[in-house]
C-alpha cells in the first residue's frame, strides 16, 4: 500500500475515500435512523438522469448530477412527506424515471463516453483533483449544516410529531436533510458507483447502531468504520487486481454479516 | 376533588370544530371551553375521536370547519403554551438518543435556532426529570428504558416546555397499576398549577383523579362535571361498556345505566 502511494491516483483515491466516509458516516447515520434506505436509493438512480444530461449539455456530468440529485431529492422529499400512502410506489417510479432519462440523453449524445461505467459501478482509482475539491465544497457544507441543526435534525427524525407541536419547521429541515443526502449520494457514486452507494450510506451506521445507542457516537464510529473499510477495499482490489467499488462493498458487507453475528453471540451466548 | 371552577379563564375555546379523515367524518360540531387548572378526562370508544381532538388542538390536524384558541391565540401560537405526551410505541426503542436529549426537545421550538443550551435551561430539563423522578437515568438512552419510564420522560419533557396546559394521550396505556398510579399522582400535583387534557381507557384513573368527563363518540357529551350522564350513556353506548369492562365505582354512574349494563364485561378494545 505505501509504495502504491507514491501514484498520484492512489494518493487521490485515498484522499476521496476518506472524505466520502466523512459525509456517508453522518448522513448515513440519517439514513438509517429515520428509515429513508429505500428513499436514498431512488436518488442515487435518479442523478443519472443528470449525468446523461451533463453529457448531453456538455457540462460536467457530477454538476449534472448534483443539480438532478437535488432536484429528484425535493420532489422525492415531498411526495415522502405529502402522501400518506404508498409514497414508496412513487418514489420507485421516479427513480425508473430518472435512470432512463440518464440513458436517453447519453444517446443524444455524440462522442465516446468512456467513464460512464465509472459512475454505475465506481472509479475511486481515476478520481481527478477537480472532483476531490468539489467533496471539499460538499463535505463543508454537510458538516455546517449538521453542527448548526443538530438537536433540531435529532428531533425531527425521532418525533416528528412533537417537534411539530413545539414548532420546529419540520418541513423544511426535512427537505433539507434529503438535500444533504442528494449531496452524499454523489459523492459516494464516485467510490462505489450509484447502484452500491446504499451499501456505503447504510452499512456503517448500521454496524455502529449494533453498539452504541447514542447519535454523535453513531456517526463518529461509521466515519471511521467506512474509512476503514474503503482503505482495506482499496488495499485488497489493488494487491489482487479487483474491481475497486465493488471490493469496498464486499469488505462492508462481510464486516456488517460478522458484527451482526458477534453481537448475537454475545447477547446469547453457546 | 371539586368540580372544575367555571369563573376561571378559559384557556382552550373549541368551537363547532368538525375533522374528518379522507372525508370520513371523524369529529363533529365540538364545542369545548376548558377553564384554568381544570383536569379534563376524555373518555369514549376507540374510533370515537379522542385522538384526532388532540390532533385539532395540536394544530396537527386541519378541521374542515369551527376554531380552536388556546390561550385567546390561534393554534399555531398558542400551542407554545401546551404540554404534548404523546402514547409511547415501540419504534421509539431503536433510536440512538439520550434521556437528556429528550427531555431538551421540549425546549427546541418557540425559541430561536443555533441558540446553546442556556445555565437556566439545564435547570428547566433537570427539574422536569428530577419531577418525573429519572434525574439518575439522564444519559441512559431511550432503547434501555422500561415503557414506564419512557413515558414518565415523554412527561419529563412536556414539562419542559413550561407549559399552561398539559396533553396527555393514553398516559398509562403500558404501565403497571403502580407506575400509573405514580404518573396520577403526580398529575393531580401538577394540576395545581396546570390546566390538564388526557384521554384515557383507564376508568379508574379516570374517575379517581380528573375534575370533569367528556364522552366523545364523533360528538362531544360534556357538562363541565365528573357525572355521566344518563344522556351521555344512552347516546353513547359504548361508552358505558368501557367504564363497566374496566370495574368503574359505580358512583359515577347514573343509577339507570349501571343496572342495565352489569352483565357487559370486556367487548373493549385497545388502541
Amino acid at each position: 500500500m505505501i509504495e502504491a502511494l507514491q501514484y498520484g491516483f492512489m494518493r487521490n483515491a485515498l484522499a476521496a475515500g476518506i472524505l466520502v466516509s466523512i459525509a456517508c458516516g453522518i448522513i448515513g447515520t440519517y439514513i438509517v435512523t429515520n428509515r429513508i434506505v429505500f428513499l436514498s436509493g431512488g436518488i442515487a438512480h435518479a442523478a443519472y438522469g443528470g449525468i446523461g444530461l451533463g453529457y448531453f449539455l456538455g457540462v460536467s456530468p457530477t454538476i449534472g448530477a448534483i443539480a438532478f440529485a437535488l432536484v429528484s431529492a425535493i420532489g422525492m422529499g415531498l411526495v415522502h412527506r405529502r402522501t400518506k400512502e404508498r409514497s414508496d410506489t412513487i418514489i420507485g417510479i421516479m427513480w425508473a424515471i430518472g435512470m432512463a432519462l440518464g440513458i436517453i440523453f447519453l444517446d443524444l449524445s455524440p462522442g465516446y463516453k468512456a467513464d460512464l461505467m465509472s459512475y454505475l459501478f465506481g472509479s475511486i482509482l481515476a478520481v481527478p483533483t477537480n472532483d476531490l475539491l468539489i467533496m471539499v465544497v460538499l463535505n463543508a457544507i454537510i458538516l455546517t449544516l449538521v453542527i448548526l441543526f443538530y438537536r433540531p435534525l435529532q428531533a425531527i427524525s425521532f418525533d416528528e410529531t412533537f417537534a411539530t407541536v413545539v414548532s420546529v419547521p419540520v418541513d423544511r429541515l426535512y427537505l433539507m436533510l434529503i438535500g444533504m443526502v442528494a449531496l452524499t449520494v454523489v459523492m459516494t457514486m464516485r467510490i462505489v458507483g450509484l447502484i452500491m452507494v446504499i451499501a456505503l450510506l447504510t452499512i456503517p451506521p448500521a454496524i455502529a447502531g449494533l453498539f452504541v445507542r447514542d447519535m454523535k457516537r453513531m456517526m463518529l464510529v461509521s466515519v471511521i468504520l467506512s474509512i476503514l473499510f474503503t482503505i482495506l477495499g482499496l488495499w485488497l482490489s489493488y494487491s489482487l487486481n479487483l474491481t475497486s467499488g465493488a471490493t469496498i462493498i464486499l469488505v462492508t458487507g462481510l464486516a456488517y454479516l460478522l458484527s451482526y453475528a458477534f453481537k448475537a453471540l454475545r447477547k446469547h451466548p453457546a | 376533588m371539586t368540580d372544575t371552577d367555571l369563573t376561571a379563564p378559559p384557556v382552550i375555546e373549541i368551537s363547532g370544530v368538525s375533522a374528518s379523515y379522507n372525508s370520513h367524518p371523524v369529529l363533529e360540531d365540538i364545542n369545548l371551553t376548558i377553564h384554568e387548572t381544570d383536569f379534563i378526562g376524555l373518555i369514549g370508544p376507540n374510533g370515537g375521536g379522542k385522538t384526532t381532538l388532540l390532533k385539532v388542538i395540536l394544530g396537527l390536524l386541519k378541521p374542515t370547519r369551527g376554531s380552536v384558541r388556546i390561550m385567546g391565540k390561534t393554534v399555531e401560537d398558542g400551542r407554545c403554551s401546551v404540554g404534548y405526551v404523546p402514547q409511547v410505541v415501540e419504534m421509539d426503542r431503536e433510536f440512538p438518543i439520550r434521556v437528556w436529549e429528550v427531555v431538551q426537545m421540549g425546549l427546541l421550538g418557540c425559541r430561536k435556532p443555533f441558540q446553546r443550551i442556556s445555565a437556566t435551561e439545564r435547570d428547566v430539563i433537570r427539574h422536569a426529570l428530577t419531577q418525573v423522578d429519572m434525574l439518575e437515568m439522564e444519559q441512559r438512552s431511550i432503547g434501555e428504558l422500561s415503557v414506564g419510564q419512557r413515558q414518565r420522560v415523554y412527561i419529563a419533557r412536556a414539562l419542559a416546555t413550561s407549559p399552561s396546559i398539559l396533553l396527555l394521550d393514553e398516559p398509562t396505556a403500558s404501565v403497571d397499576p403502580q407506575i400509573a398510579a405514580s404518573v396520577y399522582d403526580m398529575l393531580a400535583q401538577l394540576n395545581q398549577t396546570v390546566t390538564i387534557i388526557m384521554v384515557s381507557h383507564d376508568m379508574n384513573a379516570v374517575s379517581a383523579y380528573v375534575k370533569t368527563i367528556g364522552c366523545l363518540n364523533r360528538t362531544l357529551h360534556y357538562h363541565g362535571t365528573k357525572e355521566i350522564t344518563e344522556e351521555m350513556a344512552q347516546t353513547m353506548y359504548e361508552c358505558p361498556v368501557d367504564l363497566i369492562a374496566h370495574g368503574l365505582p359505580h358512583r359515577v354512574l347514573s343509577p339507570h345505566v349501571h343496572a342495565h349494563s352489569h352483565d357487559h364485561n370486556g367487548g373493549h378494545t385497545h388502541d
